[in-house]
């Protein structure tokens, strides 16, 4: 197994907002728009050194959709940002008609995402946006891993073309991607090779799968582990590859069994190679308060689970 | 990049009347075509359009090698027109077309497979004119602030206008963007909204009384303009005209519009009920010997 360190945890969101700060300085056409929660995006130092570039927006998330639209018609490069919960389903419409169907090059950038938001509760804990923008057609879905992979994906999309949704989260987790990383859209992260099962994991569950992994590896157990950070397009290339060798899946998201990462692996195996497959994710329910560590661990969303269903996939083989 | 309007190209009251009946015969034809669509909306909308594209609004002029207007998305250098209403797309197609963008024997295609006349309108298939799909009421206002935005950013002096229904101020989304363009001083934008008091279950007194829409923006900080009757091409000349002398003062600009919903066939007036029938080939013929052939059929 490959190792993996740490040297600081951060939070995700934090990656974003990093990621945005260095737009700011490189990209011209890039603006941020915000619905009153700027220090919850971490988009100070973007609108401190581009005040012009930044649009609050106040509660108005809907409005703030189909202003980015406009703002992209007119050839900028908008990062529409608010929580997932009021960036996915509470403006689906308006993404769907004045983004996706008129392909307007709006990046739809949230956090807060999943359980890890914790105490909130379940109001705030979307778990079903990864699935609503999955269906919606031309969107890219990207839902990295670490700060450093955030600040990268935010970055890459500035110069990819076209609507996409940028997801990540509130807690600090470990940083253990490089910090000069190229992040491809639609690219598998091969996280470490292995035979014996394929781990597909994405955001907050790589470090959790890199964590089972080792503990697999105690017990004699080779485990192959992906990242899928771009969760649409699928590197279905990637998945394929590592099945035909391994033989079986686990897959693992802070989202909805339903319509999630698992679902489009799933799909993409009973089409071109059935293999067994257990999935790690919330099954048909809504989150509650408690902090991100415990609700993890309630929702069976963590290295000891991914173990578990490690085993049973493997008897199933 | 800065487009002047061709003075010559400026069309005179008596011209417009003469293109705005053309466009009507354009609206029923094309609905009696493929037996669906909303005439009554596109109708009574057909002065203010052909207003804006004929007359008021600058847009690029050149042509390219195929003959027909060079059409920039990002409307740069040009003023803009959003149609947030977006089931009135007849009247959308039949001006953009009769303008010069596309050509008039493609408004045959109108709502029929593969055709870049999407029932409702759509940048997907790539038609010359359209810059955002409608349809699903109350976006386009919010798109329309967004252009404006942007053009106060670029310094770019272009008016960007929008037309939305009054049924459709019943939408939310609608609230949140008459908050915003006041907040960011879009005195570059000018909205239109139909005042027909129609909308598809009936009166829109009866069905969801959204009351004085005028006092709604003033509350909001619109400035606003009165148009009596936007049936009558002189009067929505002058309400424009009024509008646009508004920019720049730090307001965005409403201009309440009366109109007859189905304006032009008198059968389709004073109701409701086509709001989204299509006429059968009797009712046709009867629409059409109301509404003079000026430019010639498609």
């Amino acid at each position: 197994m490959k190792k993996y360190t740490y040297t600081e945890k951060k939070d995700t969101r934090s990656g974003f907002g990093a990621g945005m700060a260095e737009l700011g300085k490189t990209h011209p056409k890039v603006m941020a728009l915000c619905a009153d929660l700027v220090a919850s995006l971490k988009l100070d130092a973007f609108i401190k050194d581009n005040p012009e570039r930044f649009v609050q927006c106040g509660i108005a998330e809907a409005n703030m959709i189909g202003v980015s639209a406009g703002l992209a018609i007119s050839g900028f490069v908008p990062y529409a940002t608010t929580f997932a919960n009021f960036g996915s389903g509470r403006v689906y419409d308006q993404i769907r008609q004045s983004v996706a169907y008129s392909d307007t090059n709006v990046k739809i950038a949230v956090s807060h995402a999943g359980l890890t938001l914790g105490e909130d509760g379940a109001t705030h804990q979307i778990l079903e946006d990864l699935a609503m923008m999955r269906a919606m057609p031309g969107m890219t879905v990207i839902n990295p891993c670490d700060y450093n992979q955030t600040k990268a994906a935010t970055i890459a999309l500035a110069d990819h073309v076209g609507p996409a949704y940028l997801r990540f989260g509130r807690p600090v987790v470990p940083v253990f991607t490089a910090a000069d990383q190229k992040f491809e859209i639609g690219k598998a992260w091969m996280v470490n090779e292995g035979k014996d099962v394929t781990i597909v994991a994405t955001g907050h569950l790589v470090w959790e799968a890199i964590q089972a992994g080792e503990l697999l590896e105690r017990e004699g157990i080779d485990a192959e582990i992906i990242n899928i950070h771009t969760i649409k397009p699928l590197d279905e290339e990637a998945i394929l590859k590592s099945v035909a060798k391994t033989g079986c899946v686990v897959t693992a998201e802070e989202h909805q069994l339903n319509g999630g990462l698992g679902d489009a692996v799933c799909q993409l195996l009973s089409r071109y190679r059935p293999s067994p497959v257990e999935m790690i994710g919330v099954d048909n329910s809504f989150g509650e308060s408690g902090t991100p560590a415990q609700l993890m661990e309630k929702y069976g969303l963590n290295a000891a689970s991914i173990v578990e269903k490690v085993k049973k996939v493997i008897n199933r083989k | 990049m800065i487009i002047k309007r061709k003075d010559e190209k400026m069309k005179s009251v008596n011209e417009l009347n003469e293109i705005v009946s053309q466009v009507r015969r354009d609206i029923v034809r094309m609905v009696h075509a493929c037996q669906s669509g909303h005439p009554g909306g596109s109708l009574g909308c057909a002065d203010i359009v052909t207003t804006l594209y004929f007359r008021e609004m600058n847009i690029n002029e050149e042509t390219g090698t195929d003959g027909f207007l060079k059409f920039s998305r990002s409307g740069e250098g040009e003023d803009m027109f959003f149609l947030s209403n977006g089931h009135i797309s007849p009247l959308f197609y039949s001006v953009l077309a009769r303008r010069g963008y596309f050509a008039v024997s493609e408004l045959a295609t109108f709502r029929k497979i593969n055709s870049r006349l999407q029932g409702h309108p759509a940048t997907h298939e790539h038609l010359p004119g359209i810059r955002v799909a409608s349809g699903s009421l109350g976006q386009g206002l919010s798109v329309a602030a967004g252009a404006a935005k942007a053009k106060k950013i670029k310094g770019d002096d272009g008016t960007v206008f929008v037309l939305m229904g009054d049924g459709e101020q019943q939408e939310g989304q609608i609230w949140e963007a008459a908050q915003f363009a006041p907040h960011y001083k879009l005195d570059n934008l000018v909205a239109i909204v139909d005042w027909n008091k129609q909308q598809i279950d009936g009166p829109t007194d009866k069905v969801m009384n959204n009351r004085d829409i005028k006092a709604k923006y003033e509350a909001f900080g619109w400035a606003t303009v009165d148009l009596a009757d936007g049936n009558d091409i002189q009067q929505v000349v002058d309400a424009v005209t009024k509008a646009k002398a508004l920019k720049g003062q730090g307001q965005p600009i409403v201009i309440l519009m009366k109109s007859e919903m189905g304006f032009g066939v008198d059968f389709m007036m004073h109701t409701h009920k086509w709001h989204g029938t299509a006429p059968n080939d009797e009712q046709l013929a009867k629409a059409l010997e109301q509404l003079p052939q000026t430019l010639g059929d498609y």
